[in-house]
């Protein structure tokens, strides 16, 4: 059933270009793919261990600037007599570096600010991403500051003498990005659904409970932040090899606002939750948009819609579906077969 | 087993000062391998304050806590975990969102090593681990007997069935002292008999056992051996027997007029 369930959605996935001819849309849905892949990353420090980094664009523009300072090259003094120089590299090596640097800032922030939880790691983390921001603004010599870094090749794979493909155009992002998005999914199913996932979750549960059982606190909250940050690098990454443009905006609050809405309103702490408030929240502007109506009514639409479904279901739209699935269940079989397939699927 | 007299824990005046307010002023006792050792006291005693210090939640200002030769003062909870040395909380406290088998689960924790790498990359050794963990979970569910509520969600179990959880949690990562904080407070007596029933198993397998318990058959019938502190200070040390006509338990309890009474 699951199984069936899960082979439908990606067919249903693989096959949208086929049918999808529209650009403008295609563009949509990468983006949204993109941020997709970042809010799931937020959902494992935010859904499963309980973290809230609201500084998480920070590892998403991380990620974005290192493949494209990588992949174009650079020559920046670090000290007045000591240049540091680096030849273009190839973009996936430049896509793989993101990901390294991005995980072992998330490592960085991580040690830093676990020693004080709640609050002060929200105010870490925030810090964090403003801190990077006006690195990127002011350090011209590198990031070119706010005249951007232009021309970012795009994601080309070579086997020498084989097959040579770049990733250019909509069709081919979308799967590239399709294609990110499941290894996304599949590293953070695997881990919740291992001893390092439940030490996380039971952390957010319980943690002195937690500790009584011999879990190590800062191992696993630094580990949720590894992965997390890595994974949200990854699609910085994604996207500034797509976009081909990359400036400080990129470090805003609102993207990480807007990831944080993605996960609150899917479900945090299921896997489906950032997947369905993504598409909702990465698509819904644009469906508004092709409304015709005024930009400010825009806004005001969105701004409800989000309150409603906060109010409707506070939980989250997944975790509300999976309950009125259950009940179906278990008014469909017989009473003392119902309860225990229901309580069962509550549990997963 | 290990020999009957050896001293698996000792505590070798422990202070535990909180600001000024001393709640444990200079406590020596030991536990010896493989005995029920039961902590009473009236409320305030330091009962608590004692198990936090050497389950390493509180600092001890003073004093020293060695299990099986291991210093345990300083190490973190979770060391001390992984040294053998478990403990229960007075307030109910189990993962409440995770199911009955997940609880388990974490709880066996220090069985496993996954390394996170492996984990990722789905090699099938993680996979073997994972068979091997519910397999040992479903034998900690029968242990304590809530096999049945396994797919359960923590938070919808009976107070009595999540006590019990409490415990096959504490269990699942395998002590070799476990200390319980008042099991059965609140339990009616059904669920304290069956409780009495699990702790006879827990002994047999050889776990010595600190209980802090205000229920004084329970105290009398279960333990080998009960200490009693009264505001922060050891009174009496001996068997139950001897413990319960001991005048200065007996005041510490009741007032100065039974003791003479008794006396």
């Amino acid at each position: 059933m699951r199984r069936a369930a899960t082979a439908a959605l990606l067919a249903f996935f693989i096959s949208i270009p086929l049918w999808v001819a529209n650009l403008y849309v295609l563009h949509v849905l990468i983006v949204t793919g993109i941020f997709t892949i970042a809010a799931m990353s937020l959902n494992l420090l935010l859904g499963y261990t309980g973290q809230l980094s609201l500084g998480h664009v920070a590892f998403f523009g991380i990620g974005a600037y290192v493949s494209s300072l990588a992949s174009l090259g650079f020559s920046v003094h670090l000290a007045p007599d000591w240049l540091v120089t680096l030849g273009p590299q190839p973009v996936w090596l430049a896509m793989l570096w993101a990901i390294a640097i991005s995980g072992f800032c998330g490592w960085a922030i991580g040690r830093i600010s676990f020693k004080v939880r709640g609050a002060y790691f929200v105010i870490v983390t925030i810090s964090f991403a403003e801190v990077v921001r006006l690195v990127a603004l002011n350090w011209d010599e590198l990031t070119n500051g706010p005249m951007a870094l232009n021309n970012i090749p795009p994601l080309t794979v070579s086997i020498p003498g084989l097959i040579e493909f770049s990733f250019i155009g909509k069709v081919a992002n979308y799967y590239l990005v399709l294609a990110a998005a499941i290894v996304a999914y599949v590293v953070i199913a695997r881990l919740v659904h291992s001893q390092a996932g439940r030490a996380m979750i039971a952390l957010k549960e319980n943690e002195p409970l937690a500790m009584s059982v011999g879990i190590e606190v800062t191992r696993y909250l630094v580990l949720s932040a590894v992965v997390s940050a890595a994974i949200a690098g990854m699609a910085g990454a994604l996207y500034a090899q797509y976009i081909q443009i990359v400036d400080p905006n990129i470090f805003l609050f609102i993207y990480t606002v807007t990831m944080v809405i993605m996960v609150v309103v899917g479900g945090k702490g299921t896997l489906a939750g950032p997947i369905v408030g993504g598409l909702i929240f990465g698509l819904l502007p644009e469906g508004l948009r092709s409304l015709q109506i005024q930009p400010e009514l825009q806004w005001v639409a969105y701004g409800v819609m989000m309150i409603l479904i906060v109010s409707i279901v506070p939980r989250g739209i997944v975790p509300a579906l999976a309950h009125v699935w259950n009940d179906r269940v278990r008014a469909k079989a017989g009473p003392a077969e119902a309860s225990e397939a229901g309580a069962r699927q509550a549990a997963q | 087993m290990n020999g009957n007299s050896a001293a698996a824990l000792s505590v070798d005046r422990l202070s535990i000062r909180f600001g000024g307010v001393t709640a444990v002023e200079s406590m020596t006792f030991e536990v010896k391998e493989g005995e029920v050792l039961s902590l009473i006291g009236p409320n305030g005693a330091g009962k608590t304050s004692a198990f936090n210090a050497i389950t390493g939640y509180l600092p001890a200002a003073a004093g020293e806590v060695v299990y099986r030769g291991t210093r345990l003062n300083g190490l973190k909870p979770s060391r001390i975990a992984a040294l053998g040395v478990v403990r229960t909380f007075q307030k109910t406290s189990v993962f409440a969102g995770c199911s009955v088998l997940d609880n388990i689960r974490i709880g066996l924790h220090l069985q496993s090593r996954q390394h996170p790498l492996a984990i990722i990359l789905g090699w099938p050794s993680v996979a073997r681990e994972e068979r091997r963990l519910f397999e040992k979970a479903r034998e900690v569910l029968q242990f304590v007997g809530i096999e049945s509520r396994r797919d359960d969600v923590a938070s919808s179990l009976a107070y009595g069935e999540l006590r019990l959880l409490e415990v096959a949690v504490a269990l699942a990562a395998q002590p070799t002292l476990l200390l319980l904080d008042e099991p059965v407070a609140g339990m009616n007596s059904t669920e304290t008999t069956d409780f009495m029933k699990m702790l006879g198993r827990i002994r047999a397998l050889g776990v010595t056992v600190l209980l802090v318990e205000h229920d004084m058959k329970m105290v009398m019938r279960a333990s080998d051996r009960v200490v009693c502190l009264n505001q922060g200070r050891i009174i009496a040390d001996g068997p139950p027997a001897e413990i319960q006509r001991h005048p200065d338990v007996i005041r510490a309890y009741l007032g100065e007029r039974h003791a003479r009474a008794e006396g």
